[in-house]
């Protein structure tokens, strides 16, 4: 076993947590409070090439593996959630799909400005009524005089309002048999007459990404903009959730790391009753547990990314990591505001906006109950 | 044009320093290892040249070990085209600059940091100059080409001056030389393993120097509070203790 990283993953890990320490840390909490998209930051990412980082060079791809994209998404997490939001969601849910089920034509129409961040593109699944149950979809898509009609709305779509948005591959209802909903996959361009994006306010977490509610009203597109084959749309839908969970993940594993690096930096250097806060055993050892479980989830996340790298089965592992990361990032993120005390409260320290962005990865791309069932299904339950 | 920038290898600038064999050696165990910062400045500036067509080959060079190669893969990554390692351990400023001179001769211009922020022994640049026989000028904050011709900034107390010089030079950069350190690109990383890393032997050289040993600063004193009524007490510790009145 090598659990050593390849120089040339190691130089990744570093020079994304560089950009991340220099560019992204002076602003990620003035981006927060204001709830303020940054086009210069996304662009900045597109320009590092972290957009479509394991895509072949002729998509505008880097060629490289799985764990280097999800080392760089968790040193993104490790400083700002919103900024590893519009990352993973644009990598795993936005490009990737294009990727995997789209024909030539349709690869070379979207994904080279997809990967340099001139524009994004998001997975439009979860609707008002349907978020854990998927298969509750009530979004249309009708194939008529080669066009597809689609009527329904979607929300919480990372990446489906912002100014750059190019469009949305959409999950919808195209037909039935045997009593069964056939999804299907439909690419829908921002600008196409009945569909309209709307960006969604007065989020806890995640303030600086983009989330939105997309509508559809009648909106006619190209037949050719049928992604994979009629009825592939779960299959499409389930490949692109175990990709994503490594990313959800990453971001776990990242928003830990973050807070417990703050957390023992501030127990050092904090002191009550003449000593510093960490000497204190309950703090050393509440220090200790976060050591140990980012430990345990970064080898469990890496796992996983080794087995896809090797054409392995990763769907139980990818669940495990993305249900383990996720709370683990709870748990951390909690005892770091511990730790901090009433300034673990105030917004001037930066735990504070760790604390709110680990909420969402308990309940995106998949609850923790949600994992649980695919975990239990998988070692057969 | 050509140039060579000169890439000393040195422990992260947060690494806590310790020593090992009775304070003889630098104790390197955990450490990270990074680009000297001023060195990482110096290639920035050399790739922004490249970039605006002035230049049309950097070569990084350096001396140590193969455990350096790391540091010049990054530099590989930030935009050089080949990489020279001559393969020793940098004894001291005099044998690196005689290695250095060995496979530096073909430039128009050497780049070296103004010092390296290990020993900061501030000699390699001028020495390397002086074995080749080039020009050299220090204390360089900007580097621009004009129709073939080397403008330079320094900074000098008070201002800063502006001379051209001819090539082949030694310039010796500072602060300034480039606004920020470029991050590599994941491009730029992919494209670093197929860059040529050219590992040459060491010419015989002796070292001037010698390392008898180390002394870490002694530790910090805790600081005394002095209540804001007591100015006496506070001049009479500045007098007696701290002995600066």
């Amino acid at each position: 076993m090598d659990f050593e990283l390849t120089e040339e993953q190691q130089l990744i890990k570093d020079t994304v947590r560089d950009f991340a320490e220099r560019e992204i840390k002076p602003v990620a909490g003035e981006l927060d409070e204001n709830a303020e998209f940054s086009y210069p930051l996304t662009k900045r990412m597109g320009e590092l090439g972290l957009f479509g980082m394991t895509l072949p060079e002729k998509y505008g791809g880097q060629e490289l593996d799985t764990l280097s994209y999800i080392i760089a998404v968790e040193e993104i997490a490790r400083i700002d959630g919103s900024q590893a939001a519009t990352l993973a969601a644009h990598n795993s849910l936005g490009i990737s799909p294009l990727f995997e089920y789209g024909n030539e034509e349709q690869k070379m129409k979207y994904l080279p400005q997809l990967c340099t961040g001139e524009a994004l593109w998001s997975f439009g699944l979860t609707e008002p009524s349907a978020g854990s149950d998927s298969r509750g979809s009530k979004t249309t898509a009708v194939l008529k005089n080669d066009e597809w009609i689609i009527n329904g709305s979607k929300i919480f779509i990372t990446n489906g309002s912002a100014d750059i948005t190019k469009g949305c591959t959409v999950q919808a209802v195209s037909g039935e048999k045997g009593g069964k909903k056939i999804f299907t996959t439909i690419l829908a361009e921002t600008g196409t007459p009945g569909f309209t994006q709307k960006t969604m306010h007065g989020k806890m977490m995640w303030r600086a990404s983009n989330t939105s509610e997309l509508y559809f009203d009648d909106c006619r597109v190209p037949q050719e903009n049928l992604l994979g084959k009629i009825g592939e749309g779960s299959h499409i839908m389930l490949q692109t959730l175990d990709g994503g969970r490594l990313s959800i993940a990453a971001m776990g594993l990242g928003n830990a790391q973050g807070a417990y690096e703050m957390a023992l930096a501030y127990a050092k250097e904090r002191k009550q009753f003449g000593k510093p806060i960490s000497k204190f055993q309950i703090n050393a050892f509440k220090l200790a547990d976060m050591a140990l479980k980012i430990e345990l989830a970064r080898n469990l996340l890496y796992k996983a990314c080794w087995l896809k790298d090797n054409g392995k089965p990763y769907g139980k592992e990818a669940a495990m990591s993305k249900l383990y990361c996720s709370e683990i990032a709870k748990e951390v993120s909690d005892e770091a505001v511990q730790i901090h005390g009433g300034y673990g409260l105030m917004k001037d320290y930066d735990v504070e906006r760790f604390y709110r962005d680990q909420r969402l990865l308990q309940i995106g791309e998949g609850t923790s109950e949600i994992q649980r069932i695919v975990i239990s299904r998988l070692i057969g339950c | 044009m050509k140039i060579l920038v000169l890439i000393s290898n040195v422990p992260d600038t947060t690494t806590k320093i310790r020593f090992t064999g009775d304070n003889t050696a630098f104790d390197s165990t955990g450490v990270q290892w990074i680009i000297n910062p001023w060195d990482e400045l110096a290639l920035t500036r050399a790739v922004e040249l490249k970039e605006a067509g002035a230049v049309e080959k950097i070569t990084v060079g350096n001396v140590g070990r193969q455990t350096t190669e790391p540091t010049l893969r990054k530099a590989l990554a930030i935009g050089a085209d080949e990489a020279i390692r001559v393969d020793a351990e940098p004894e001291d400023a005099f044998f690196v600059a005689i290695q250095l001179a060995e496979v530096g001769k073909d430039f128009d211009i050497i780049m070296a940091g103004i010092e390296a922020s290990d020993y900061n022994g501030s000699a390699v640049g001028g020495m390397l100059a002086e074995l080749l026989g080039f020009n050299s000028v220090s204390a360089v904050s900007g580097l621009n080409i004009e129709n073939g011709e080397l403008i330079i900034n320094r900074e000098i107390d008070g201002g800063s001056q502006v001379l051209t010089i001819a090539s082949p030079v030694v310039t010796i950069v500072q602060k300034g030389i480039a606004k920020e350190p470029r991050i590599p690109a994941m491009r730029g990383i992919m494209m670093a393993r197929k860059k040529p890393m050219n590992v040459v032997s060491p010419v015989e050289a002796k070292a001037k120097t010698e390392m008898i040993n180390f002394e870490l600063p002694p530790p910090k004193a805790a600081c005394k509070l002095v209540d804001e009524e007591n100015a006496k007490e506070l001049i009479r510790l500045l007098h007696e203790e701290a002995k600066v009145l």
